[in-house]
Protein backbone atom coordinates (compact mmCIF):
# COMPACT_ATOMS: atom_id res chain seq x y z
CA UNK A 1 0.00 0.00 0.00
CA UNK A 2 2.96 2.33 -0.37
CA UNK A 3 2.33 4.00 -3.65
CA UNK A 4 3.20 7.42 -2.34
CA UNK A 5 6.11 8.07 -4.63
CA UNK A 6 5.17 5.87 -7.51
CA UNK A 7 2.47 7.82 -9.22
CA UNK A 8 2.14 11.53 -9.58
CA UNK A 9 0.06 13.22 -12.21
CA UNK A 10 2.34 13.48 -15.19
CA UNK A 11 0.68 16.46 -16.82
CA UNK A 12 0.14 18.77 -13.88
CA UNK A 13 3.56 20.08 -12.88
CA UNK A 14 2.09 22.96 -10.85
CA UNK A 15 0.00 20.64 -8.78
CA UNK A 16 2.87 18.37 -7.97
CA UNK A 17 4.56 20.50 -5.39
CA UNK A 18 1.30 21.25 -3.62
CA UNK A 19 0.41 17.60 -3.38
CA UNK A 20 3.76 16.03 -2.88
CA UNK A 21 2.74 14.79 0.55
CA UNK A 22 -0.59 13.43 -0.68
CA UNK A 23 -1.06 9.74 -1.10
CA UNK A 24 -2.57 8.33 -4.26
CA UNK A 25 -5.63 6.22 -3.54
CA UNK A 26 -6.64 5.27 -7.04
CA UNK A 27 -4.32 5.13 -9.96
CA UNK A 28 -5.79 4.53 -13.40
CA UNK A 29 -3.46 3.56 -16.23
CA UNK A 30 -4.49 3.32 -19.89
CA UNK A 31 -8.01 2.26 -19.04
CA UNK A 32 -10.22 1.33 -21.97
CA UNK A 33 -13.75 0.12 -21.59
CA UNK A 34 -16.29 -1.24 -24.05
CA UNK A 35 -20.00 -1.93 -23.73
CA UNK A 36 -20.30 -4.53 -26.46
CA UNK A 37 -18.97 -2.62 -29.47
CA UNK A 38 -19.28 0.82 -27.92
CA UNK A 39 -15.94 2.22 -26.84
CA UNK A 40 -17.06 4.09 -23.71
CA UNK A 41 -13.73 4.94 -22.05
CA UNK A 42 -10.57 5.65 -24.03
CA UNK A 43 -7.06 5.58 -22.59
CA UNK A 44 -7.94 7.03 -19.21
CA UNK A 45 -5.01 8.01 -17.01
CA UNK A 46 -6.04 9.53 -13.72
CA UNK A 47 -4.78 9.66 -10.13
CA UNK A 48 -7.12 10.18 -7.24
CA UNK A 49 -5.59 11.63 -4.08
CA UNK A 50 -6.34 10.82 -0.50
CA UNK A 51 -8.73 13.04 1.49
CA UNK A 52 -9.58 15.25 -1.41
CA UNK A 53 -12.72 15.82 -3.38
CA UNK A 54 -12.18 14.91 -6.99
CA UNK A 55 -14.94 16.06 -9.31
CA UNK A 56 -15.62 14.48 -12.66
CA UNK A 57 -17.48 16.73 -15.06
CA UNK A 58 -18.54 16.46 -18.66
CA UNK A 59 -21.62 16.35 -20.88
CA UNK A 60 -24.10 13.44 -20.83
CA UNK A 61 -22.72 10.25 -22.28
CA UNK A 62 -19.08 11.30 -21.84
CA UNK A 63 -18.28 8.26 -19.70
CA UNK A 64 -18.06 9.94 -16.30
CA UNK A 65 -20.60 7.63 -14.65
CA UNK A 66 -19.03 4.62 -16.33
CA UNK A 67 -15.64 5.64 -14.96
CA UNK A 68 -16.80 6.03 -11.37
CA UNK A 69 -18.63 2.70 -11.58
CA UNK A 70 -15.42 1.08 -12.78
CA UNK A 71 -13.72 2.20 -9.58
CA UNK A 72 -15.87 -0.24 -7.56
CA UNK A 73 -16.51 -2.55 -10.52
CA UNK A 74 -20.25 -1.91 -10.41
CA UNK A 75 -19.92 -1.52 -14.15
CA UNK A 76 -19.72 -5.31 -14.32
CA UNK A 77 -23.46 -5.50 -13.70
CA UNK A 78 -23.66 -4.80 -17.44
CA UNK A 79 -22.83 -8.25 -18.84
CA UNK A 80 -21.26 -7.11 -22.10
CA UNK A 81 -18.63 -4.93 -20.46
CA UNK A 82 -14.94 -5.40 -21.32
CA UNK A 83 -11.88 -3.53 -20.06
CA UNK A 84 -8.17 -3.21 -20.72
CA UNK A 85 -5.59 -1.32 -18.72
CA UNK A 86 -5.23 -1.20 -14.96
CA UNK A 87 -6.69 0.52 -11.95
CA UNK A 88 -4.84 0.17 -8.69
CA UNK A 89 -6.50 0.92 -5.40
CA UNK A 90 -3.91 1.38 -2.66
CA UNK A 91 -1.52 -0.63 -4.78
CA UNK A 92 -3.92 -3.51 -5.49
CA UNK A 93 -4.88 -4.19 -9.05
CA UNK A 94 -8.69 -4.19 -8.82
CA UNK A 95 -9.62 -5.03 -12.41
CA UNK A 96 -7.87 -8.35 -11.94
CA UNK A 97 -10.64 -10.95 -12.04
CA UNK A 98 -9.06 -12.66 -9.03
CA UNK A 99 -9.55 -9.53 -6.96
CA UNK A 100 -12.77 -9.96 -4.99
CA UNK A 101 -15.29 -7.21 -5.65
CA UNK A 102 -16.81 -7.74 -2.22
CA UNK A 103 -13.48 -6.76 -0.64
CA UNK A 104 -13.21 -3.70 -2.81
CA UNK A 105 -16.75 -2.51 -2.14
CA UNK A 106 -16.28 -2.87 1.59
CA UNK A 107 -13.57 -0.23 1.41
CA UNK A 108 -15.15 1.89 -1.29
CA UNK A 109 -18.68 3.08 -0.60
CA UNK A 110 -21.04 4.42 -3.21
CA UNK A 111 -23.81 6.99 -3.20
CA UNK A 112 -26.12 6.86 -6.19
CA UNK A 113 -27.86 9.36 -8.40
CA UNK A 114 -31.33 8.72 -7.03
CA UNK A 115 -31.66 8.26 -3.28
CA UNK A 116 -32.10 4.48 -2.96
CA UNK A 117 -32.80 3.56 0.65
CA UNK A 118 -34.02 0.01 1.25
CA UNK A 119 -37.70 -0.42 2.06
CA UNK A 120 -36.69 -0.98 5.67
CA UNK A 121 -36.49 1.12 8.81
CA UNK A 122 -33.96 3.95 9.07
CA UNK A 123 -32.02 1.87 11.58
CA UNK A 124 -31.98 -1.25 9.40
CA UNK A 125 -30.83 0.76 6.41
CA UNK A 126 -27.72 1.94 8.22
CA UNK A 127 -27.14 -1.38 9.99
CA UNK A 128 -27.38 -3.30 6.71
CA UNK A 129 -23.72 -2.92 5.74
CA UNK A 130 -22.25 -3.90 9.13
CA UNK A 131 -24.69 -6.82 9.33
CA UNK A 132 -23.67 -8.31 5.99
CA UNK A 133 -20.09 -8.04 7.13
CA UNK A 134 -20.93 -10.17 10.13
CA UNK A 135 -21.55 -7.76 12.99
CA UNK A 136 -24.37 -9.16 15.13
CA UNK A 137 -23.77 -7.43 18.47
CA UNK A 138 -26.71 -5.11 19.07
CA UNK A 139 -24.69 -2.60 21.09
CA UNK A 140 -22.01 -2.28 18.44
CA UNK A 141 -24.67 -1.94 15.75
CA UNK A 142 -26.37 0.81 17.77
CA UNK A 143 -23.10 2.67 17.99
CA UNK A 144 -22.33 2.32 14.30
CA UNK A 145 -25.82 3.53 13.40
CA UNK A 146 -25.55 6.61 15.58
CA UNK A 147 -22.02 7.43 14.47
CA UNK A 148 -22.91 7.04 10.80
CA UNK A 149 -26.08 9.10 11.05
CA UNK A 150 -24.17 11.82 12.88
CA UNK A 151 -21.46 11.62 10.24
CA UNK A 152 -24.05 12.24 7.56
CA UNK A 153 -25.54 15.08 9.67
CA UNK A 154 -28.99 13.56 9.79
CA UNK A 155 -28.93 12.17 13.33
CA UNK A 156 -30.87 15.04 14.93
CA UNK A 157 -33.65 14.72 12.38
CA UNK A 158 -34.16 10.96 12.73
CA UNK A 159 -32.97 9.96 16.22
CA UNK A 160 -36.55 9.69 17.51
CA UNK A 161 -37.84 7.69 14.54
CA UNK A 162 -35.13 5.13 13.85
CA UNK A 163 -37.71 2.35 13.62
CA UNK A 164 -39.79 4.15 10.98
CA UNK A 165 -39.63 3.26 7.32
CA UNK A 166 -36.98 5.20 5.42
CA UNK A 167 -39.50 5.96 2.67
CA UNK A 168 -41.15 8.46 5.02
CA UNK A 169 -38.11 10.76 4.73
CA UNK A 170 -37.83 13.61 2.23
CA UNK A 171 -35.64 13.14 -0.85
CA UNK A 172 -32.78 15.13 0.66
CA UNK A 173 -33.00 13.23 3.93
CA UNK A 174 -33.08 9.92 2.03
CA UNK A 175 -29.88 10.86 0.23
CA UNK A 176 -28.17 11.75 3.52
CA UNK A 177 -29.42 8.45 4.92
CA UNK A 178 -27.79 6.72 1.95
CA UNK A 179 -24.57 8.55 2.77
CA UNK A 180 -24.90 7.37 6.38
CA UNK A 181 -25.51 3.83 5.14
CA UNK A 182 -22.33 4.13 3.11
CA UNK A 183 -20.34 5.49 6.09
CA UNK A 184 -21.50 2.53 8.17
CA UNK A 185 -19.22 0.16 6.26
CA UNK A 186 -16.33 2.44 7.29
CA UNK A 187 -14.92 2.92 3.81
CA UNK A 188 -11.79 4.85 2.80
CA UNK A 189 -13.29 6.18 -0.39
CA UNK A 190 -16.79 7.41 -1.19
CA UNK A 191 -17.92 7.38 -4.80
CA UNK A 192 -20.79 9.75 -5.53
CA UNK A 193 -22.60 9.46 -8.83
CA UNK A 194 -24.47 12.75 -9.33
CA UNK A 195 -25.74 12.60 -5.75
CA UNK A 196 -27.72 15.84 -5.92
CA UNK A 197 -29.25 15.64 -9.38
CA UNK A 198 -32.60 14.47 -7.98
CA UNK A 199 -32.65 17.00 -5.12
CA UNK A 200 -33.92 20.54 -4.62
CA UNK A 201 -31.41 23.42 -4.18
CA UNK A 202 -31.67 23.45 -0.39
CA UNK A 203 -31.04 19.71 -0.02
CA UNK A 204 -28.25 20.04 -2.57
CA UNK A 205 -26.56 22.67 -0.45
CA UNK A 206 -26.74 20.43 2.63
CA UNK A 207 -25.13 17.56 0.73
CA UNK A 208 -22.41 19.89 -0.52
CA UNK A 209 -21.67 21.07 3.02
CA UNK A 210 -21.61 17.46 4.10
CA UNK A 211 -19.10 16.57 1.39
CA UNK A 212 -16.82 19.32 2.70
CA UNK A 213 -17.09 17.79 6.17
CA UNK A 214 -16.50 14.25 4.94
CA UNK A 215 -13.33 14.97 3.01
CA UNK A 216 -11.51 15.36 6.32
CA UNK A 217 -11.81 11.60 6.76
CA UNK A 218 -12.58 10.19 3.34
CA UNK A 219 -11.39 10.44 -0.21
CA UNK A 220 -14.36 11.49 -2.31
CA UNK A 221 -14.93 11.16 -6.01
CA UNK A 222 -18.02 12.93 -7.23
CA UNK A 223 -19.56 12.85 -10.67
CA UNK A 224 -21.59 15.94 -11.40
CA UNK A 225 -23.10 17.66 -14.39
CA UNK A 226 -23.36 20.82 -12.34
CA UNK A 227 -20.18 22.81 -13.00
CA UNK A 228 -20.83 25.29 -10.21
CA UNK A 229 -21.02 22.35 -7.84
CA UNK A 230 -17.67 21.04 -9.01
CA UNK A 231 -16.17 24.51 -8.63
CA UNK A 232 -17.65 24.92 -5.15
CA UNK A 233 -16.73 21.64 -3.54
CA UNK A 234 -13.86 19.93 -5.32
CA UNK A 235 -10.10 20.16 -5.00
CA UNK A 236 -9.42 18.64 -8.38
CA UNK A 237 -11.52 18.31 -11.46
CA UNK A 238 -11.34 15.94 -14.40
CA UNK A 239 -13.11 16.97 -17.57
CA UNK A 240 -14.39 14.02 -19.61
CA UNK A 241 -15.51 14.26 -23.23
CA UNK A 242 -16.51 11.36 -25.48
CA UNK A 243 -14.89 8.84 -23.18
CA UNK A 244 -11.58 10.66 -22.90
CA UNK A 245 -10.03 12.74 -20.14
CA UNK A 246 -9.50 16.10 -21.79
CA UNK A 247 -8.03 17.80 -18.76
CA UNK A 248 -7.30 16.95 -15.14
CA UNK A 249 -6.00 19.59 -12.78
CA UNK A 250 -6.66 21.49 -9.61
CA UNK A 251 -10.19 22.78 -9.73
CA UNK A 252 -9.06 26.42 -9.60
CA UNK A 253 -6.95 25.97 -12.68
CA UNK A 254 -9.67 24.16 -14.60
CA UNK A 255 -12.16 26.92 -13.99
CA UNK A 256 -9.86 29.95 -14.30
CA UNK A 257 -7.24 29.00 -16.86
CA UNK A 258 -8.16 25.75 -18.62
CA UNK A 259 -5.39 24.44 -20.81
CA UNK A 260 -7.64 22.93 -23.45
CA UNK A 261 -10.05 24.98 -25.52
CA UNK A 262 -12.71 22.23 -25.26
CA UNK A 263 -12.64 22.54 -21.46
CA UNK A 264 -13.05 26.26 -21.79
CA UNK A 265 -15.96 25.83 -24.20
CA UNK A 266 -17.68 23.44 -21.83
CA UNK A 267 -17.27 25.40 -18.62
CA UNK A 268 -18.31 28.62 -20.31
CA UNK A 269 -21.51 26.88 -21.38
CA UNK A 270 -20.86 26.74 -25.11
CA UNK A 271 -21.94 23.08 -25.22
CA UNK A 272 -23.13 20.30 -22.94
CA UNK B 1 -57.69 30.01 -41.04
CA UNK B 2 -58.93 27.14 -38.93
CA UNK B 3 -58.76 23.52 -39.98
CA UNK B 4 -61.46 22.28 -37.64
CA UNK B 5 -64.98 23.28 -38.63
CA UNK B 6 -66.99 23.54 -35.43
CA UNK B 7 -70.29 23.03 -37.27
CA UNK B 8 -69.17 19.76 -38.79
CA UNK B 9 -67.90 18.61 -35.45
CA UNK B 10 -71.29 19.36 -33.91
CA UNK B 11 -73.10 17.43 -36.65
CA UNK B 12 -71.03 14.32 -36.14
CA UNK B 13 -71.03 14.51 -32.38
CA UNK B 14 -74.25 12.57 -31.73
CA UNK B 15 -73.24 9.61 -33.91
CA UNK B 16 -69.90 9.46 -32.08
CA UNK B 17 -71.69 9.40 -28.76
CA UNK B 18 -74.11 6.67 -29.91
CA UNK B 19 -71.20 4.52 -31.03
CA UNK B 20 -69.57 5.05 -27.66
CA UNK B 21 -72.72 3.93 -25.83
CA UNK B 22 -73.21 0.84 -28.00
CA UNK B 23 -69.67 -0.30 -27.33
CA UNK B 24 -70.02 0.39 -23.63
CA UNK B 25 -73.06 -1.93 -23.60
CA UNK B 26 -71.18 -4.61 -25.55
CA UNK B 27 -68.27 -4.54 -23.12
CA UNK B 28 -70.63 -4.76 -20.17
CA UNK B 29 -72.45 -7.72 -21.75
CA UNK B 30 -69.15 -9.53 -22.32
CA UNK B 31 -68.36 -9.09 -18.64
CA UNK B 32 -71.84 -10.22 -17.63
CA UNK B 33 -71.50 -13.42 -19.66
CA UNK B 34 -68.74 -14.71 -17.41
CA UNK B 35 -70.56 -13.72 -14.25
CA UNK B 36 -73.85 -15.30 -15.37
CA UNK B 37 -72.17 -18.60 -16.22
CA UNK B 38 -70.47 -18.64 -12.83
CA UNK B 39 -73.74 -17.91 -11.03
CA UNK B 40 -75.59 -20.66 -12.92
CA UNK B 41 -72.80 -23.08 -12.07
CA UNK B 42 -72.82 -22.24 -8.40
CA UNK B 43 -76.61 -22.26 -8.14
CA UNK B 44 -76.85 -25.65 -9.84
CA UNK B 45 -74.16 -27.18 -7.69
CA UNK B 46 -75.65 -25.74 -4.52
CA UNK B 47 -79.24 -26.88 -5.28
CA UNK B 48 -78.01 -30.39 -6.08
CA UNK B 49 -75.41 -30.85 -3.44
CA UNK B 50 -76.14 -28.68 -0.44
CA UNK B 51 -78.76 -31.04 0.99
CA UNK B 52 -76.21 -33.86 1.03
CA UNK B 53 -73.60 -32.02 3.03
CA UNK B 54 -73.57 -32.79 6.72
CA UNK B 55 -70.96 -33.79 9.27
CA UNK B 56 -71.28 -37.47 8.36
CA UNK B 57 -70.60 -36.69 4.69
CA UNK B 58 -67.48 -34.68 5.49
CA UNK B 59 -65.99 -36.93 8.15
CA UNK B 60 -67.27 -40.25 6.82
CA UNK B 61 -65.55 -42.98 4.88
CA UNK B 62 -66.23 -43.78 1.27
CA UNK B 63 -69.06 -46.23 0.65
CA UNK B 64 -70.97 -47.64 -2.29
CA UNK B 65 -74.11 -46.85 -0.36
CA UNK B 66 -74.90 -43.24 -1.28
CA UNK B 67 -76.58 -42.48 2.03
CA UNK B 68 -73.53 -43.52 4.04
CA UNK B 69 -70.77 -42.24 1.74
CA UNK B 70 -68.33 -39.68 3.11
CA UNK B 71 -65.36 -37.86 1.61
CA UNK B 72 -62.91 -37.54 4.50
CA UNK B 73 -60.50 -39.77 2.60
CA UNK B 74 -60.59 -37.48 -0.44
CA UNK B 75 -60.20 -34.35 1.71
CA UNK B 76 -57.17 -35.82 3.48
CA UNK B 77 -55.81 -36.98 0.13
CA UNK B 78 -56.08 -33.48 -1.29
CA UNK B 79 -54.43 -31.98 1.81
CA UNK B 80 -51.57 -34.49 1.73
CA UNK B 81 -51.12 -33.81 -1.96
CA UNK B 82 -50.87 -30.08 -1.29
CA UNK B 83 -48.39 -30.80 1.49
CA UNK B 84 -46.12 -32.20 -1.22
CA UNK B 85 -46.96 -29.78 -4.04
CA UNK B 86 -46.61 -26.48 -2.13
CA UNK B 87 -43.08 -26.92 -0.73
CA UNK B 88 -41.74 -28.70 -3.81
CA UNK B 89 -42.99 -26.10 -6.29
CA UNK B 90 -42.03 -23.14 -4.11
CA UNK B 91 -38.49 -24.35 -3.49
CA UNK B 92 -37.83 -25.56 -7.05
CA UNK B 93 -39.71 -22.70 -8.69
CA UNK B 94 -38.18 -19.87 -6.68
CA UNK B 95 -34.68 -21.37 -6.89
CA UNK B 96 -35.01 -21.68 -10.66
CA UNK B 97 -36.29 -18.12 -10.95
CA UNK B 98 -33.44 -16.80 -8.80
CA UNK B 99 -30.89 -18.64 -10.90
CA UNK B 100 -32.34 -17.54 -14.23
CA UNK B 101 -32.82 -13.91 -13.21
CA UNK B 102 -29.78 -13.26 -11.07
CA UNK B 103 -27.07 -15.83 -11.63
CA UNK B 104 -27.36 -17.35 -15.08
CA UNK B 105 -25.17 -15.68 -17.70
CA UNK B 106 -27.46 -13.88 -20.12
CA UNK B 107 -27.08 -15.60 -23.45
CA UNK B 108 -28.32 -18.29 -25.77
CA UNK B 109 -28.55 -21.02 -23.15
CA UNK B 110 -30.61 -18.84 -20.85
CA UNK B 111 -32.91 -17.91 -23.75
CA UNK B 112 -33.39 -21.59 -24.61
CA UNK B 113 -34.23 -22.50 -21.01
CA UNK B 114 -36.61 -19.57 -20.85
CA UNK B 115 -38.46 -20.62 -24.00
CA UNK B 116 -38.70 -24.18 -22.76
CA UNK B 117 -40.23 -23.13 -19.47
CA UNK B 118 -42.84 -21.16 -21.36
CA UNK B 119 -43.50 -24.21 -23.55
CA UNK B 120 -43.76 -26.53 -20.56
CA UNK B 121 -46.57 -24.36 -19.22
CA UNK B 122 -48.55 -25.27 -22.33
CA UNK B 123 -48.03 -29.05 -22.25
CA UNK B 124 -51.37 -30.85 -21.67
CA UNK B 125 -51.71 -32.12 -18.13
CA UNK B 126 -52.31 -35.73 -19.23
CA UNK B 127 -48.78 -35.77 -20.67
CA UNK B 128 -47.46 -34.90 -17.24
CA UNK B 129 -49.50 -37.82 -15.95
CA UNK B 130 -47.62 -40.17 -18.30
CA UNK B 131 -44.33 -38.65 -17.16
CA UNK B 132 -45.32 -39.20 -13.53
CA UNK B 133 -46.34 -42.77 -14.27
CA UNK B 134 -43.05 -43.55 -15.99
CA UNK B 135 -40.69 -41.77 -13.62
CA UNK B 136 -42.23 -41.69 -10.16
CA UNK B 137 -44.63 -44.63 -10.10
CA UNK B 138 -42.58 -47.14 -12.10
CA UNK B 139 -38.91 -46.13 -12.44
CA UNK B 140 -38.58 -44.85 -8.87
CA UNK B 141 -41.05 -47.46 -7.65
CA UNK B 142 -43.05 -45.14 -5.44
CA UNK B 143 -46.31 -46.76 -6.59
CA UNK B 144 -49.48 -44.71 -6.91
CA UNK B 145 -48.97 -42.93 -3.58
CA UNK B 146 -49.28 -39.32 -2.46
CA UNK B 147 -45.59 -38.61 -3.14
CA UNK B 148 -45.81 -39.75 -6.76
CA UNK B 149 -48.99 -37.76 -7.37
CA UNK B 150 -47.60 -34.71 -5.60
CA UNK B 151 -44.36 -34.72 -7.58
CA UNK B 152 -46.29 -35.15 -10.83
CA UNK B 153 -48.54 -32.19 -10.04
CA UNK B 154 -45.50 -30.19 -8.90
CA UNK B 155 -43.94 -30.60 -12.33
CA UNK B 156 -47.22 -29.56 -13.87
CA UNK B 157 -47.49 -26.27 -12.00
CA UNK B 158 -43.78 -25.52 -11.74
CA UNK B 159 -43.71 -23.31 -14.86
CA UNK B 160 -46.45 -21.12 -13.38
CA UNK B 161 -44.42 -20.54 -10.22
CA UNK B 162 -41.16 -20.01 -12.11
CA UNK B 163 -42.61 -17.44 -14.47
CA UNK B 164 -44.43 -15.57 -11.69
CA UNK B 165 -41.35 -15.57 -9.46
CA UNK B 166 -39.16 -14.38 -12.33
CA UNK B 167 -41.51 -11.49 -13.01
CA UNK B 168 -41.62 -10.62 -9.32
CA UNK B 169 -37.82 -10.67 -9.08
CA UNK B 170 -37.47 -8.61 -12.24
CA UNK B 171 -39.87 -6.03 -10.82
CA UNK B 172 -37.63 -5.36 -7.81
CA UNK B 173 -35.98 -2.03 -8.61
CA UNK B 174 -32.42 -2.48 -9.78
CA UNK B 175 -31.24 0.45 -7.65
CA UNK B 176 -32.03 -1.54 -4.49
CA UNK B 177 -29.76 -4.44 -5.37
CA UNK B 178 -27.11 -1.98 -6.61
CA UNK B 179 -27.12 -0.34 -3.19
CA UNK B 180 -26.59 -3.73 -1.59
CA UNK B 181 -23.82 -4.78 -4.00
CA UNK B 182 -22.25 -1.34 -3.50
CA UNK B 183 -21.70 -2.14 0.15
CA UNK B 184 -19.86 -5.36 -0.59
CA UNK B 185 -22.79 -7.74 -0.17
CA UNK B 186 -22.56 -11.01 -2.05
CA UNK B 187 -25.23 -12.01 -4.51
CA UNK B 188 -26.83 -14.37 -2.04
CA UNK B 189 -26.89 -11.75 0.73
CA UNK B 190 -28.54 -9.35 -1.70
CA UNK B 191 -31.05 -11.97 -2.81
CA UNK B 192 -31.92 -12.97 0.74
CA UNK B 193 -32.13 -9.52 2.31
CA UNK B 194 -33.29 -7.27 -0.49
CA UNK B 195 -34.63 -9.08 -3.56
CA UNK B 196 -36.69 -11.89 -2.05
CA UNK B 197 -38.51 -9.80 0.58
CA UNK B 198 -39.47 -7.29 -2.11
CA UNK B 199 -40.49 -10.03 -4.55
CA UNK B 200 -42.41 -12.13 -2.05
CA UNK B 201 -45.91 -10.75 -2.76
CA UNK B 202 -45.49 -11.48 -6.47
CA UNK B 203 -44.09 -14.94 -5.77
CA UNK B 204 -47.05 -15.75 -3.51
CA UNK B 205 -49.47 -14.61 -6.20
CA UNK B 206 -47.88 -17.17 -8.49
CA UNK B 207 -48.08 -19.77 -5.77
CA UNK B 208 -51.80 -19.12 -5.35
CA UNK B 209 -52.37 -19.61 -9.08
CA UNK B 210 -50.32 -22.80 -9.06
CA UNK B 211 -52.13 -24.14 -6.02
CA UNK B 212 -55.54 -23.50 -7.56
CA UNK B 213 -54.47 -25.32 -10.68
CA UNK B 214 -53.02 -28.31 -8.82
CA UNK B 215 -55.93 -28.76 -6.45
CA UNK B 216 -58.41 -29.22 -9.29
CA UNK B 217 -56.32 -31.46 -11.56
CA UNK B 218 -57.74 -34.86 -12.41
CA UNK B 219 -56.24 -36.08 -15.67
CA UNK B 220 -52.63 -36.68 -14.57
CA UNK B 221 -53.85 -38.50 -11.47
CA UNK B 222 -56.07 -40.86 -13.47
CA UNK B 223 -53.01 -41.75 -15.55
CA UNK B 224 -50.82 -42.58 -12.58
CA UNK B 225 -53.57 -44.90 -11.38
CA UNK B 226 -55.36 -43.40 -8.42
CA UNK B 227 -57.81 -46.02 -7.19
CA UNK B 228 -61.47 -45.47 -7.92
CA UNK B 229 -62.66 -46.83 -4.61
CA UNK B 230 -60.50 -46.46 -1.59
CA UNK B 231 -61.73 -46.96 1.94
CA UNK B 232 -58.71 -46.31 4.27
CA UNK B 233 -57.59 -42.74 4.97
CA UNK B 234 -54.08 -41.72 3.80
CA UNK B 235 -51.83 -41.06 6.78
CA UNK B 236 -48.66 -39.92 5.05
CA UNK B 237 -47.00 -39.28 1.74
CA UNK B 238 -46.32 -42.99 1.14
CA UNK B 239 -49.99 -44.01 1.37
CA UNK B 240 -52.41 -44.64 -1.43
CA UNK B 241 -54.88 -41.84 -1.80
CA UNK B 242 -57.65 -40.29 -3.75
CA UNK B 243 -58.48 -36.61 -4.11
CA UNK B 244 -61.71 -34.68 -4.37
CA UNK B 245 -61.62 -34.05 -8.14
CA UNK B 246 -61.13 -37.81 -8.67
CA UNK B 247 -64.05 -38.53 -6.37
CA UNK B 248 -66.19 -36.09 -8.34
CA UNK B 249 -65.12 -37.73 -11.58
CA UNK B 250 -65.92 -41.29 -10.51
CA UNK B 251 -69.22 -40.39 -8.90
CA UNK B 252 -70.24 -38.49 -12.01
CA UNK B 253 -69.52 -41.34 -14.41
CA UNK B 254 -71.16 -43.83 -12.04
CA UNK B 255 -74.29 -41.71 -11.67
CA UNK B 256 -75.78 -43.70 -14.56
CA UNK B 257 -75.82 -46.66 -12.15
CA UNK B 258 -76.83 -44.93 -8.94
CA UNK B 259 -78.64 -41.64 -9.41
CA UNK B 260 -77.69 -40.29 -5.97
CA UNK B 261 -74.01 -40.31 -6.93
CA UNK B 262 -74.64 -37.14 -8.97
CA UNK B 263 -75.72 -35.35 -5.80
CA UNK B 264 -72.68 -36.65 -3.96
CA UNK B 265 -70.51 -35.26 -6.77
CA UNK B 266 -72.20 -31.87 -6.42
CA UNK B 267 -71.71 -31.93 -2.66
CA UNK B 268 -68.03 -32.76 -3.14
CA UNK B 269 -67.67 -29.86 -5.58
CA UNK B 270 -68.98 -27.51 -2.88
CA UNK B 271 -66.43 -28.83 -0.38
CA UNK B 272 -63.64 -28.57 -2.96
CA UNK B 273 -64.53 -24.99 -3.85
CA UNK B 274 -64.71 -24.12 -0.17
CA UNK B 275 -61.30 -25.63 0.47
CA UNK B 276 -59.81 -23.82 -2.51
CA UNK B 277 -61.31 -20.62 -1.21
CA UNK B 278 -59.82 -21.14 2.26
CA UNK B 279 -56.34 -22.01 0.94
CA UNK B 280 -56.39 -19.01 -1.39
CA UNK B 281 -57.51 -16.74 1.43
CA UNK B 282 -54.59 -17.87 3.56
CA UNK B 283 -52.18 -17.13 0.72
CA UNK B 284 -53.78 -13.73 0.09
CA UNK B 285 -53.53 -12.85 3.78
CA UNK B 286 -49.85 -13.79 3.85
CA UNK B 287 -49.27 -11.79 0.69
CA UNK B 288 -51.01 -8.70 2.01
CA UNK B 289 -49.13 -8.91 5.27
CA UNK B 290 -45.83 -8.70 3.41
CA UNK B 291 -47.09 -6.14 0.96
CA UNK B 292 -47.99 -3.74 3.73
CA UNK B 293 -44.46 -3.74 5.00
CA UNK B 294 -43.15 -2.08 1.87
Amino acid sequence: MSLKTESKPSFTPIAQETFLDKKVVYDTKDLNLWYGDTHALKDINLSIYEKEVTAIIGPSGCGKSTYIKTLNRMVELVPTVRTTGTITYNGMSILDKKFRVEDLRTRVGMVFQKPNPFPKSIYDNVAYGPKIHGIRNKKILDEIVEKSLRGASIWDEVKDRLKENAYGLSGGQQQRLCIARCLAIEPDVILMDEPTSALDPKSTLRIEELVQELKKDYSIIIVTHNMQQAARISDRTAFFLNGEVIEFDQTDNIFTKPADSRTEDYISGRFG
Amino acid sequence: MKYIDQEQVQNKMSSRLIKNNILKTLFALATMFGIVVLVILIVRVLTQGLAWIDMDFITGKLSTNADRAGIMGAILGTLWLMAVVIPVTLVLGVATAIYLELYAPKGKLQAIIQTNIANLAGVPSIVYGLLGLTVFVRAMEFGNVVLAGGLTLSLLVLPIVIVAAQEAIRAVPQHLSEASFGMGATKWQTVKNIVLPAALPGILTGAILALSRAIGETAPLTVIGIPALLIPFPEGIFDSFTVMPMQIYYWTIDSVLVEEYAYLAAATIIVLLLMLFILNSIAVIIRNKFQRRY
